[in-house]
């Protein structure tokens, strides 16, 4: 599969085309196209193993369309390194979504290495979708740290529920300032013998700020997940919530650990998590129109991930 | 003719028999009613007949178009046409309302699914995309639940208190919901202790402490479930 194929997975073909959709394409350590919109600065250096992307976006610059990032690897073997810095200016808005397929993933290693400033007032949404091979050999290492400022909103949603996870370590640190508000969401199917593990810590030091993290984990055969969930809250009328789903089949092995700390009088923080198999009721509603077990637990399954 | 036949059938559970040795004979294309208080026994004799996990090892048998089914699994049941609506329908994160209705009939047009909704008085354009979770009430999950049903097309289908968490306006849906099912050809169980959902059926059966103390028309089950059932403060413990 060369690159060609790749873009066409996700359907690449059409953004590449439209110049009013700004793009960025990285098979490895190699750019291999790049389309700007007016407002939106992205600078970039290769390197031995991966790339150095700077994204700027200028003040009170809104961009209409979705910006694509696509960060691919059509080797079988390889590392890359993406160190992201983004910077949104003041009343800004972007919404970038970032595919990342290894398709033919036998031994591969992603880190992804991102420092987000979002200035005041802007709209920051970061939605990354993985497509990996059915191989397990994959690591993937996403790690961010995020600066939210006053009546800015970072949203962010992680999905990797296509092909084998691998190994993922996702670590997130986000900061939101007064009158901010923070929502993250996780989605992961996990198979076999893939590891999963999230990280994400929000911390709302502003009056009003406000923060969700959210994850929904499906793990199966011998998979395994581990969700470290934390919201501090350090100011008042701060208010978060932890949110952790998680279904196990077979030999699966979740485990949430969700942590609140309140240092406020007047903060607020929530957390649930649930654990456990596919519930019975919602199972033997399906079978009982005529679902087999399996193809009820996908549609289930497929459901939460959703 | 009977499509569903019950036949000394008896289930224990945690060692005490709550289904007590029962005999009814469903008619196909008929509208039936399982009556009877709470704790009668009515629920489990629906998920007994559906197959449902901790219901399966009964005492004598179930026969649906003249073969024994207790044997076969809930799918394999469904698979024959055989199909159960709950008294409080299943939550779904994520999963919308039209792959709900999908599910239940896999060879369906979109067109169809949004017709079932209409039919039970939902509109579409506000349903199919949206989640079957707790931003729905009881009595929106209970219509789409019915739809499911009507989509599927069964032979047998058993409504576990069909008007449970349904308001009066929603209720003539419901009723008409069940019509259409007949019309259908399906052969339908409603089971309640509701006398307004009770006029629905033609045939009732009236059960008691796991044990059918009366059948017949419903001109004469109304009467003597009005009148004994409903004042009687008799404990449904089987002896």
């Amino acid at each position: 599969m060369e690159v060609d194929d790749l873009l066409k997975l996700i359907r690449g073909d059409l953004f590449l085309q439209d110049k009013k959709t700004a793009h960025l394409t990285i098979n490895l350590n190699k750019v291999l196209s790049k389309n700007l919109v007016p407002g939106l600065h992205v600078d970039t250096k290769e390197n031995k193993d991966g790339v150095d992307v700077k994204i700027k976006v200028d003040d009170n610059i809104r961009i209409k369309n979705k910006v694509h990032l696509c960060f691919g690897i059509t080797k079988e073997k390889a590392i890359q390194k993406i160190n992201m810095d983004v910077d949104v200016g003041k009343n800004a808005k972007i919404s970038i979504l970032s595919h990342c397929i290894f398709p033919k993933a036998v031994n591969i290693k992603h880190i992804m290495d991102a420092k987000i400033k979002i200035d005041e007032g802007s709209i920051y949404t970061y939605e990354e979708k993985h497509i990996h091979s059915m191989d397990g050999n994959i690591e993937v290492y996403p790690k961010a740290f995020v600066e939210v400022g006053k009546k800015s909103r970072f949203k962010t949603e992680f999905e990797l529920i296509k092909g084998r996870v691998g190994k993922l370590d996702i670590d997130y640190e986000i900061t939101g300032e007064k009158n901010s508000v923070i929502e993250m969401t996780s989605k992961v199917s996990g198979k076999n013998d893939d590891i999963i593990k999230i990280k994400e810590v929000g911390n709302l030091i502003g009056e009003n700020a406000k923060g969700v993290l959210k994850s929904r984990i499906a793990v199966r055969d011998n998979a395994s997940a581990e969700v470290y969930n934390t919201i501090v809250a350090t100011a008042p009328y701060a208010r978060g919530h932890v949110d952790c789903k998680e279904i196990i089949q077979d030999n699966g092995v979740a485990r949430a650990i969700p942590i609140v700390e309140v240092k406020h009088p007047k903060a607020h923080v929530t957390h649930e998590a649930a654990i456990g198999s596919v519930d019975t009721k919602q199972l033997e509603t399906l079978m009982a129109r005529g679902l087999n077990e399996e193809e009820a637990v996908e549609v289930i399954i497929e459901g939460l991930l959703s | 003719m009977a499509i569903l036949s019950l036949k000394n059938l008896s289930l224990t559970l945690n060692g005490k028999k709550i289904l007590d040795n029962i005999n009814i004979d469903f008619w196909e294309k008929h509208v039936h009613a399982v009556v009877g208080p709470n704790g009668a026994g009515k629920s489990t004799l629906a998920y007994t007949i559906m197959g449902l996990e901790g219901y399966r090892k009964v005492e004598g048998d179930i026969f649906f178009e003249g073969k024994s089914i207790k044997n076969l699994s809930v799918t394999e049941r469904a698979k024959k046409g055989i199909t159960l609506g709950w008294q409080e329908p299943a939550r779904y994160e994520g999963l919308t309302v039209e792959k709900f209705i999908l599910s239940s009939a896999k060879k369906m047009s979109l067109d169809e699914v949004k017709d079932s909704l209409i039919k039970v008085g939902l509109d579409p354009g506000e349903y199919t995309k949206r989640a079957l979770d707790k931003t729905l009430s009881g009595g929106e999950r209970k219509k789409i639940e019915l739809a499911s049903i009507l989509a599927m097309r069964p032979k047998f289908v058993m409504l576990d208190e069909p008007d449970s968490g349904i308001d009066v306006a929603s209720l003539e849906k419901i009723f008409e919901g069940i019509k259409l099912l007949r019309e259908q050809g399906s052969t339908v169980v409603l089971i309640t202790h509701s006398i307004a959902v009770m006029k629905k059926a033609e045939h009732a059966f009236l059960i008691c402490g796991g044990k059918v103390v009366e059948k017949g028309r419903i001109s004469k089950l109304l009467p003597y479930f009005e009148n004994k059932c409903l004042p009687c403060d008799h404990k449904n413990i089987p002896d």
